[in-house]
């Protein structure tokens, strides 16, 4: 599945799309940068509730597919404009992160 | 055998929200140079955690990056309060950072163990009053 693809579903709406044939590979959820740092896979989705700018680094150093804010979670604008400069794709659910996980099982992640 | 290449940066104790520059840009500079991009993940998140660390804990200092033919090197060095216990300051959830640096999403405590984690050597020689440097080495194939 790429990025492009997933942002299609209903329940998820794309904010920055900067990288969309982005292949994905699986998820990691949470909160803590240092764990996310650690625990996930190069292209994977991150699930998350943070939406601030440090966020960005992390995402392009862990080298995820993209950022899914949950819990709707919307970012400031400057943050999106950033994200859309760094190659970050971000995408937005009003679902809380376990419902989003969900969501991704069924489509087969 | 090339001679190794050398990324210098200063990183900011004051400005929080461009904590990461210099990783980010060493990730592209070894990108650049078409490192294995297994091997720049390691290099960037390791840095970056170090990056972090001395603008939260030390008020910023410097960064070295030295890419070697089979190597790649990371220099961190500060001129903050060092650490006074190595090995309990390694330990997994150990921090000393504030409420208001934990709601960013830093300080789990899991900074130096990421470094050690991601490196294939890490050597820190800290002072108290004095400051800290910390050494960590990935390995690489053939870059230069
Ligand atoms: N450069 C540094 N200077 C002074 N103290 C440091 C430095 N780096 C780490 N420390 C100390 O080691 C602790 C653990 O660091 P780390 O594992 O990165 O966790 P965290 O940064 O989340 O607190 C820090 O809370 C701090 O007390
Ligand atoms: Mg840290």
């Amino acid at each position: 599945m790429t990025v492009r693809e997933l942002a299609s579903h209903p329940d998820f709406s794309p904010i920055a799309m900067p990288n969309p044939d982005r292949e994905v590979k699986g998820a990691y959820i949470g909160d803590l940068l240092s764990w996310v740092m650690g625990r996930a896979k190069a292209d994977t989705l991150w699930l998350t509730i943070m939406s601030n700018v440090n966020v960005l680094a992390v995402a392009s150093l862990a080298d995820v597919s993209a950022v899914i804010l949950t819990e709707g979670v919307t970012p400031e604008s400057d943050i999106i404009t950033a994200a859309s400069e760094k190659g970050i794709n971000l995408i937005s659910t009003s679902l809380p992160s376990y419902g989003a996980a969900r969501v991704l099982v069924a489509l087969g992640l | 055998m090339a001679e190794e290449l050398v990324f210098r940066f200063d990183v900011d104790g004051e400005d929080f929200t461009s904590a990461g520059q210099a990783s980010v840009q060493v990730k592209k500079n070894l990108r650049q140079l078409g490192v294995d991009s297994e091997v720049i993940r390691r290099v960037s998140i390791a840095m970056y955690e170090g990056e972090i660390n001395m603008v939260i804990h030390a008020g910023g200092g410097t960064a070295l990056v030295k890419v070697y033919p089979d190597c790649i090197e990371i220099v961190l060095e500060d001129h903050g309060p060092g650490i006074k216990d190595i090995d309990l300051a390694m330990q997994e959830g150990y921090s000393t950072a504030t409420d208001t640096i934990r709601s960013l999403g830093f300080g789990a405590g899991m900074g130096l163990p990421n470094m050690k984690k991601y490196t294939d050597s890490m050597d820190i020689e800290s002072t108290v009053g004095v400051g800290t440097t910390i050494t960590m080495r990935v390995n690489c194939q053939e870059v230069l």
